[in-house]
């Protein structure tokens, strides 16, 4: 493979237009996939109760709304899951601290395991997500900070937009298979925005390394050159690097239990996503930028007219 | 002329690492710390009112609420409580492993203010009046009942007096537990006994001047005793608590959640390590040793640490192992292009190394200044993420840069590998004449 991937010849920078095309077509059709099927919220972040039940034995809906009605509860919904011996009792409002104890007795003793369950009031979890939110931003901040200082401020644009890329992608494919969003979703995305950092600097690092060696860059058709040499470089690294954490991603969907699945599937879609944002976007994004930067450079103001 | 000596070092270090890892690691993961979506346990965020009007929300009565609330949980006999403030009037709960979880909510948010009233709901005295920690469960007549020290008895007896010179049913002395504003003695009185709002009402009719006084209760089971005696011990909490989030999680739950993610995080783990023993070859063997050192330190540092692991805490450790794998990666990598460009081994180490470095420094930078924002603004599961996260870059830095890179030094250094870079998955027919 190696000596393939060394030889390939394939123009990153050529066919530019094409990646932004598809990336901004998947955006636009993950935003209104976000605005038909919107979020499937799980309720730390929306607001109400859910109880999760485990039994020995199988379960079926209409036992455990039965269940549910002699106790005195009505359900919102009752869903099965984990191959029909756990289910899923969502409720709009919250639960009290007494509602909660019956309910736990209740099913511990009938089914022989401790019911999960949570409760949560509208405004907690409008402040998880945007103290998420608020805390991501800042990142970027501090991110470009640190890229504009060791690389260049253009570069830390493009690895941000990069970021952003990947993160709106995991929200867009959980909406479009509404998996539901629950507090491990934000350690999800949290991680692909960890790993598309991470991925996207190592190749601006080699691009940063490339133009120290290039004795002239005045030209847009320069930057692409050295922006294709930089990853056609550093392909190798890219695809065995992402492979080892799809491994690592894969594993924990198939073989991870039910609480860590949609963690999993998030991960594995980011990873995807993160690679091919630092492949076809992030420095396409930057050699294009820099191409402006240049022009305006070798031309006075007065010159210029574009 | 191959240095065997440094091969034996190689081989020793290998050895020693994995006799220290094989001893040690059942030791260490016995004493990780399990969050309690991983075994079971409960967290509550509470939103916290002043218990009087026009009392006021300071950090200092945050504290102590604080410190009231871990006193209560000391007697749950729960091993790691987490007790965080979080913004200006929010707690949050978080006990792992506690085994009745009802009753420990029931625990945490009762206020335990006693008040002693007259029928009219007049206080006449409060649990600032009883001596601190001297509640004690007795028995009268083989009947469990709360016996509290009073600091002046003089004050109960005038209390009494007073109380005595009522005419019958108004000659009570009625002991609320939590009073609110609003409950109303002759109203409760009316309802069947287990519906009653307050403790106990007894009828007082002489002066009382002892300095002892027992709650005798609707009548008590031992163990509603034995908690109000804790609850009064602990003392009282100094503002009012509302749940507004909650999530528990039964012990099956988190035993079965913590068995598969371990399961399927060794499958993960084997499949990266067979990868990059297939395609790097002696450096994947190298990596794996390190990798293997890595996963072992970060469970040694989160224990000195004292941190606890959850799920999203297990996520972080995953993108650790990939950071961790990258710098290899990265590395060996560059080790490759060296060799193709037609250095020795010796120099194609070396040139490696050193472009290699600033890479996954940088790389690891940007990661680590994501994760030290996050830590600093994120609240609960995200910081918990974030701590993992900052440890394992700092841990797969070293190990994976400077571990690998002595280790693989010692193999260079011997001069073994010398014209053989097919140890380094490189083709002769790769390589560039010079």
């Amino acid at each position: 493979m190696s000596s393939k991937v060394r030889d390939t010849k394939f123009d990153f920078v050529k066919h530019r237009n094409k990646f932004f095309a598809i990336s901004l077509a998947l955006i636009v059709l993950g935003g209104l996939a976000i605005a038909i099927f919107g979020l499937n919220l799980g309720i730390d972040f929306s607001s109400g109760s859910r109880v999760d039940l485990q039994s020995d034995s199988k379960l079926t809906t209409e036992e455990v709304s039965q269940e549910f009605d002699d106790l005195g509860f009505a359900p919102e919904s009752v869903t099965l899951a984990g191959g029909g011996d756990m289910a899923v009792a969502a409720f709009k409002n919250e639960l009290g601290k007494d509602e909660i104890a019956k309910i736990k007795d209740h099913f511990t003793e009938l089914y022989g395991a401790e019911p999960n369950i949570s409760t949560v009031s509208p405004d907690v979890a409008v402040d998880l997500a945007k103290n998420a939110f608020i805390a991501l931003t800042i990142a970027s901040v501090g991110i470009i900070l640190y890229v504009a200082i060791r690389f260049e401020w253009l570069q830390g644009v493009a690895a941000i937009v990069a970021l952003f890329h990947d993160a709106f992608f995991i929200i867009a494919v959980f909406s479009i298979l509404q998996i539901e969003v629950n507090i491990t979703f934000i350690a999800a995305v949290l991680t692909i925005v960890g790993y598309s950092i991470n991925d996207t600097i190592v190749t601006f690092d080699r691009i940063r390394e490339n133009m120290k060696f290039e004795k002239k860059v005045k030209t847009f058709e320069d930057v692409a050159r050295v922006v294709n040499k930089s990853l056609v470089q550093t392909l190798a690294r890219s695809i065995n690097t992402v492979l080892t954490v799809v491994f690592a991603a894969a594993a924990l969907t198939i073989f991870g239990g039910e609480a860590i699945r949609p963690f999993a599937i998030a991960l594995l879609i980011g990873l995807v996503a993160g690679t091919y944002s630092s492949l076809f976007i992030a420095s396409q994004l930057w050699a294009v930028w820099k191409g402006k930067q240049l022009k305006k450079k070798k031309f006075t103001p007065a010159e210029s007219e574009v | 002329m191959v240095k065997k000596g440094r091969i034996v070092a190689f081989f020793l270090i290998v050895l020693l690492l994995g006799g220290l890892i094989g001893t040690t690691v059942m030791g260490v993961t016995k004493d990780i710390k399990l969050g309690l979506d991983l075994q079971g346990g409960f967290e509550v965020l509470y939103e916290v009112e002043p218990a009087q009007e026009g009392q006021e929300l300071s950090q200092d009565l945050l504290n102590s609420t604080v410190s009231a609330l871990y006193k209560r949980i000391n007697v749950l006999g729960v091993s790691e409580p987490r007790i965080t403030i979080e913004g200006d009037d929010r707690i949050r709960v978080q006990l792992a492993g506690v085994k009745d979880q009802n009753q420990a909510r029931e625990l945490l948010s009762t206020q335990a203010e006693l008040t002693f009233r007259t029928t009219d709901d007049e206080e006449k005295m409060s649990g600032a009046d009883l001596k601190e920690g001297a509640a004690k469960v007795v028995f009268d007549n083989n009947q469990p009942v709360v016996q509290v020290t009073l600091k002046k008895p003089e004050q109960f007896a005038n209390i009494t007096r007073e109380i005595s010179q009522l005419p019958p049913p108004e000659n009570r002395l009625v002991i609320w537990l939590d009073y609110e504003e609003g409950d109303s003695y002759k109203e409760e009185v009316t309802k069947p006994a287990d519906e009653q709002k307050f403790i106990s009402d007894p009828a007082v009719n002489e002066v009382l001047s002892q300095n002892t006084v027992i709650i005798s209760g609707p009548p008590f089971q031992l163990e509603e005793a034995e908690n109000l005696q804790d609850l009064l011990n602990a003392g009282s909490l100094p503002v009012k608590l509302d749940e507004i989030y909650s999530t528990s999680v039964g012990a099956q739950f988190g035993e079965q959640s913590l068995d598969k993610t371990v399961m399927a995080g060794f499958i993960g783990i084997g499949l990266i390590f067979l990868f990059m023993l297939f395609y790097y070859r002696l450096p994947g063997a190298i990596a794996v040793v390190t990798l293997s050192v890595y996963i072992y330190l970060i469970l040694v540092v989160f224990n000195w640490m004292h941190a606890v692991l959850t799920l999203p805490g297990i996520a972080a450790l995953i993108l650790g192992v990939g950071m961790a794998v990258d710098a290899n990666i990265i590395t060996y990598e560059r080790i490759k292009e060296e060799l193709r460009s037609g250095k020795s081994v010796m120099s194609a180490f070396k040139a490696g190394g050193r472009r290699s470095f600033t890479t996954i420094f940088d790389a690891n930078i940007t990661t680590l200044i994501a994760a030290g924002v996050l830590f600093a603004y994120g609240t609960s599961s995200v910081k918990g993420f974030a701590v993992m996260l900052i440890t394992s870059i700092v841990v797969s830095f070293l190990t994976a840069v400077w571990g690998s890179r002595i280790l693989l030094g010692l193999w260079v250094k011997s001069r073994a590998l010398n014209k053989k870079p097919g140890l380094f998955g490189v083709k002769e027919s790769e390589i560039d004449e010079l």
